[in-house]
Formats: C-alpha cells, sequence, structure tokens
C-alpha cells in the first residue's frame, strides 16, 4: 500500500444529518456518507430541495451537521472552534456560488488577492503576481483593474473561480457554478474546473442541475430528499 | 488589519453622503463641546484669578472656631454656658509680634498683619460705611495685588504721609473724592481722623473698589484706640493651591481661625464643580446623540452587506474580522469627526475670545474669557470616538454572528 493510499480522504462525511431547528424541524440532509478524495472532479445532483447545497455547506465547514461528523483531512470538525474552521476555510478550502458574490468595491485583481492578503502567506508583491497569474490562466488577464460590474456574467464567475484558487486551496467547492450562466460561459467555466482537478492536486465538487455537465464529470452522488440514493464513477474516469 | 481596514474604508466612502452627515454631526457635538468647555473653565479661572490676586490666600483673624473653654465649664462639668461674655472684651490676635515670627519661620510666602475695623468715611456731604485695613504698606504690597491695582498715586505713599489713605476708585466716585482731599474717617469707638488720600486702586471686585480703604497699621490703631493691636494676619503663597494645608497648620499653631481662599469661597466653587458637572453632561448627551448617526449609518450598511459579510466568512474571515471592519468603520467615522471638531472648536474658541464687550463703567475692554486647555480636546475626542465605536460595535456584533449559510441561500 502506498503513502497516497494511507493518506485519509480530502472531505468526508459520516452519518452527516443537518436538522433545521424551526418549530416543525426540517431535514436538510439525513445520514450522509461519503468521502471525497484528492483529484476528484464531483458532481452533486438532485431535484431541488434535495440538500445538495446543504450537503456542499457541511463539507466545506460553513454549516454543521445537527448529527454525524464531517472530516477534513482526516481531522473531526466538529471539536474545531469558529475560528480554526474559519482557518481551514481560508486555506483549505475555495468556495464558488451561483453568483460571482465579488466585492463591488475592489477591482478584479484585489477581489483575488482579498483571501491571500487575509492568509498573510505572501507578501505583496508576491500576492499581485500570484493574482495576476490566476487571472491570465483563467484568460482574464486584460480585465485586472477593471471592477466586477465592468465585466459580464461569465467573466464575473471565472474571477470568482480565480478568487477561489488563491490560496491554493485543495478542495474548491462550486454551487452551481454555471446555473446564472448562457451555455458558452458555462462551458468555459467547467473548463476550468476540469483542468483544475486534473493535476490530482485539487478536488472539485459542484453541485449542478445540468446533467450534461454531470455526465462529464468523474463522479455523481444524487441526493433525493436529503439521502444519497447514489454515489457512481463514471465509466473511464 | 490593513485588509480589513481597507474593507470598512470601502463601506463608509460608499456611502458619502450619509457618512458626511453621520461625521457632522461628531464634528459639531466636538467642536462645541470644545468651544462651551474653553468659555466655562476661561471664565472659572479667570474668577478663581480674580479671587486669588484679590484675596489672602490664608487669613487669620481673632476669631475662634469655637468658643474657649470657660473657667466655670471646669468646674461645673454638667453645666452648660451660653452667651457668656467677658467684662472686657477686648479682641485681637494675643502677642502677634511673636505670632507673626512664628509663622514666618515656616510659611512658604509672605505675611502682612493688619487691624481690620469698620467705620465711616465722609468727605462733602457724603458718607459710606467703609471697611479701614489697617497695614504696613511694603508687608500688604508683598501679599496682595494692590500695588498692580493702583490706578492713581502710588500705595508706598501711604508711608510717606502721616494720616494717609489709600480708597478704592468706586468710593472715590461715590464721595466725589480725590487725590490730595482729606476725608474724615470715624471708627464705631467714636475716634474719627481726618485722612489725605493718596492713592486710588480698582481691584474688579465691586465690593472692595466700594468700601475698603487702607491705611498705616499706626493709624488704624489710633482710630481703633488700642495700642499694637492686630485682629488680621494675610498670608500669600508662591502655591494657592496649598492654602487649605497651610491654613490647617496655622489654626492649629495660633488657635485663631485661619482661613484659606478655597473655604472663604467654597460655596462659589461648588458651584463651579455643578456647573461643570452640567456642562460635560450636556456635551455626553450632545456626542451620544451624535453616535446615534454614525449606529444608525452602520447598521445600514451592515444591512447592505450583509452579503460580502457572508462571504466573507465562506472565504475564511472569522467573526472578529468582521466585527473589527464595522468597528473600525464607526470608529474611523468617529475619528474624523473628532478631528474636524478639534479644528471647529479650536476656531469657535479663537472667535469667542476675540468678541468685546464695552462694559459700562469699566475703562477697559472686556473679552469673554477662555482657556485653551489640551484636556478638553482628549475628552471630547475621547466620548466622541468612544460613542461612535459603541455605535459601530452593537451592529458589528449582530452583522459577525449571522449565518452565512442563511444569507447566501436568501441571495441564491
Amino acid at each position: 500500500m502506498s503513502a497516497a493510499d494511507a493518506a485519509p480522504p480530502l472531505v468526508e462525511a459520516r452519518q452527516a444529518t443537518r436538522i433545521l431547528p424551526e418549530t416543525v424541524p426540517v431535514t436538510l440532509v439525513e445520514d450522509i456518507d461519503l468521502a471525497i478524495g484528492r483529484g476528484e472532479l464531483v458532481a452533486i445532483t438532485g431535484p431541488s430541495g434535495s440538500g445538495k447545497s446543504s450537503l456542499l455547506y457541511l463539507l466545506g465547514l460553513l454549516d454543521t451537521p445537527t448529527a454525524g461528523e464531517i472530516l477534513f483531512e482526516g481531522r473531526p470538525t466538529h471539536e474545531f472552534d469558529k475560528d480554526t474552521r474559519a482557518a481551514i476555510r481560508l486555506s483549505g478550502i475555495g468556495f464558488v456560488f451561483q453568483f460571482h458574490f465579488l466585492l463591488p468595491e475592489f477591482t478584479v485583481i484585489g477581489n483575488v488577492m482579498v483571501p491571500m492578503r487575509r492568509l498573510g502567506r505572501w507578501t505583496p508583491a508576491e500576492i499581485e503576481a500570484r493574482a495576476a497569474a490566476i487571472l491570465e490562466s483563467l484568460g482574464l488577464g486584460d480585465h485586472m483593474r477593471k471592477r466586477p460590474d465592468q465585466l459580464s456574467g461569465g467573466q464575473r464567475q471565472r474571477v470568482a473561480v480565480a478568487r477561489a484558487l488563491a490560496n491554493d486551496p485543495p478542495l474548491i467547492l462550486a454551487d452551481e457554478p454555471t446555473g446564472s450562466l448562457d451555455s458558452r460561459a458555462s462551458e468555459q467555466v467547467f473548463e476550468i474546473l476540469e483542468r483544475i482537478a486534473a493535476d490530482g492536486a485539487k478536488s472539485v465538487v459542484a453541485v449542478t442541475h445540468d446533467m450534461e455537465m454531470a455526465g462529464r464529470m468523474h463522479r455523481r452522488i444524487h441526493l433525493v430528499d436529503g439521502r444519497v440514493v447514489s454515489d457512481e464513477a463514471r465509466v473511464g474516469a | 488589519m490593513r485588509l480589513l481596514l481597507e474593507i470598512a474604508y470601502t463601506h463608509i466612502m460608499g456611502r458619502g453622503r450619509q457618512t458626511l452627515v453621520s461625521i457632522a454631526g461628531v464634528t459639531l457635538g466636538v467642536g462645541f463641546a470644545i468651544a462651551m468647555a474653553a468659555l466655562m473653565q476661561g471664565s472659572q479661572a479667570e474668577f478663581v484669578g480674580t479671587l486669588i490676586d484679590a484675596m489672602p490666600h490664608v487669613q487669620v483673624t481673632d476669631e475662634q472656631r469655637t468658643p474657649p473653654v470657660q473657667p466655670a465649664e471646669r468646674v461645673f462639668e454638667a453645666v452648660a454656658f451660653h452667651g457668656l461674655r467677658p467684662e472686657d472684651d477686648i479682641r485681637g490676635i494675643l502677642n502677634p509680634t511673636a505670632a507673626v515670627a512664628r509663622l514666618r519661620a515656616w510659611v512658604p510666602g509672605t505675611l502682612s498683619a493688619g487691624l481690620a475695623l469698620q467705620g465711616v468715611a465722609r468727605y462733602g456731604g457724603s458718607e459710606r460705611a467703609v471697611q479701614i485695613m489697617g497695614i504696613e504698606p511694603r508687608d500688604a504690597l508683598r501679599v496682595s495685588q494692590i500695588g498692580e491695582d493702583m490706578v492713581a498715586g502710588r500705595f508706598e505713599e501711604l508711608d510717606a504721609a502721616g494720616f494717609s489713605v489709600v480708597i478704592g476708585d468706586r468710593l472715590a466716585r461715590r464721595l466725589s473724592a480725590e487725590i490730595g482731599d482729606g476725608i474724615r474717617l470715624t471708627t464705631a469707638t467714636g475716634v474719627a481722623r481726618q485722612f489725605k488720600v493718596v492713592g486710588l486702586f480698582h481691584t474688579g471686585v465691586v465690593s472692595s473698589d466700594e468700601s475698603l480703604v487702607y491705611v498705616r497699621l499706626k493709624s488704624a490703631q489710633v482710630l481703633a484706640a488700642r495700642q499694637n493691636a492686630v485682629n488680621d494676619i494675610r498670608i500669600r503663597l508662591g502655591d494657592p493651591d496649598s492654602a487649605r494645608l497651610i491654613a490647617a497648620r496655622t489654626e492649629e499653631m495660633l488657635g485663631y481661625k485661619s482661613v484659606s481662599w478655597q473655604e472663604a469661597n467654597e460655596d462659589l466653587l461648588e458651584a463651579f464643580q455643578i456647573r461643570n458637572v452640567i456642562m460635560y453632561t450636556v456635551v455626553a448627551a450632545i456626542l451620544v446623540v451624535a453616535g446615534f448617526g454614525i449606529f444608525n449609518i452602520v447598521s445600514i450598511i451592515t444591512h447592505e452587506k450583509s452579503r460580502d459579510i457572508a462571504i466573507l466568512k465562506s472565504l475564511g474571515f472569522r467573526e472578529r474580522d468582521i466585527r473589527f471592519i464595522f468597528l473600525a468603520e464607526g470608529t474611523l467615522m468617529g475619528l474624523s469627526g473628532s478631528l474636524l471638531g478639534a479644528a471647529l472648536g479650536f476656531a469657535l474658541t479663537r472667535f469667542m475670545s476675540g468678541i468685546e464687550f464695552n462694559v459700562a463703567q469699566a475703562t477697559e475692554v472686556t473679552h469673554l474669557p477662555v482657556t485653551y486647555n489640551a484636556l478638553h480636546y482628549v475628552i471630547a475626542a475621547s466620548l466622541a470616538v468612544g460613542s461612535a465605536g459603541i455605535a459601530g460595535y452593537l451592529p458589528a456584533r449582530k452583522a459577525s454572528r449571522g449565518n452565512p449559510v442563511d444569507i447566501i441561500r436568501g441571495a441564491t
């Protein structure tokens, strides 16, 4: 058994359940067991209200399970305080949402630099160079000094992907990243996500309604009523 | 931290007009607070300064705070004596020369022994009740500002002529007397003498200028028909604030009532303290109201930026980072308002100090008394920044505790 085989999954859900404590409690996800390894490109599919986004937020440590647990790189996260969870999100997880959610007061490069500046791992010059390189690689080299409102929807979403990649996290979580884009822009964003997972160092987990896109991913996890009903690897992946 | 401050700055600049209104509120609050404090303390300082200049810092009189123990009381313990009066009621400080010598040995200031009498001044058809102060002119010049208060003649001339007098300018006007005129001073014992006016003074204290007259100690003793009598020792200290301590020690040593200038004006000084409490309460209220403006705008910003807050949290910002951003917004507005307010306060103070008043019966032009005190600026700015900080903190705390998932779900 190689060292890589012995390494724990990047993120893992064990009997994870999330119930909203409303007057009538609402179960978002229930008894989820799954593990995401490095280099995986995973689609989470399911009908509306099936708990796809809720699962993503649990995996991304934005939310905490009511029962069960989430492990990140083998460490049970329920033991962590809010600051530690925030620190893991900062360096270990990149989020891309359906809408770009860029900071409107900052330029494109400014937005990409935000996570790096918060992390403080690099010098200001290195941060700017890294941000520029990421934007160049995503075809946004000519738009670095623009503000988000000067970009098209597809370009903004690519900036959001660039921001998610800023701190070089091993896990990218995308919540319907192409949901608000036209087909051409969707294709561009999807290709980028494919490229991210291609080197084997990073994993991408994307919630999507687009079955064609889901079919092109390495693995597809299908949810119905908050439960995993299928977890299949693509043939040939 | 720079990133957090940058985000805070972009937020408040994004709402330029409301930010300016909030800062203007703090500016006005701080500016008027400083100007008001400058005026209040200025008037107090001028008043106290006048008191200190015009009054002895410690005054020893021939009175005692408690009646002396009567011989009969020592014999009849259970009996209380009331209204006892010696057959021969001779007042005055016992052995004044020795008393003054003992004081001179340790008091850090100058002393003047004198005899104070009540009397009447007559000149022509006018007469006024006066307090006759018998002094040694050279000593009196050392313990009071009387030399500087002279508006005609010289105080030292009391020494030159035999029965000479220096009177207040208001008294001179009332009596229609001038330098060189002879006024008649009569005491309660009926002794009367003609005194030549050799000088006029103006202290600015109406009661003194209208009813105080200075004569040589020997002349006063002649008027009182009491050789070598002294009933008033005045002390001027290098440090007027030590007067209470010196007065207490003097009283303990001599047994006579020794009153510091603070004790003599206790009611007035208490009134000043109450006035200051009222002033700072009003100032604090003004700045708290200004804080409401900041609370309002930071609340609006946190509401508007709830999505950004959620995103920042998803990026790995901690709750305290979010709190810091909005706290910084309130504090930045408070600081800006304080700086501008300090400038406004200084300008207002300068303006007020330049306003001239031509008061009736006063020869000199009067200005509003103001004080430039860094403490006023520090207090006003601290209150403003504190108020702004709290105003920013309350919505900041709420914003930082929000669940990002709820906001992201709502936004999508």
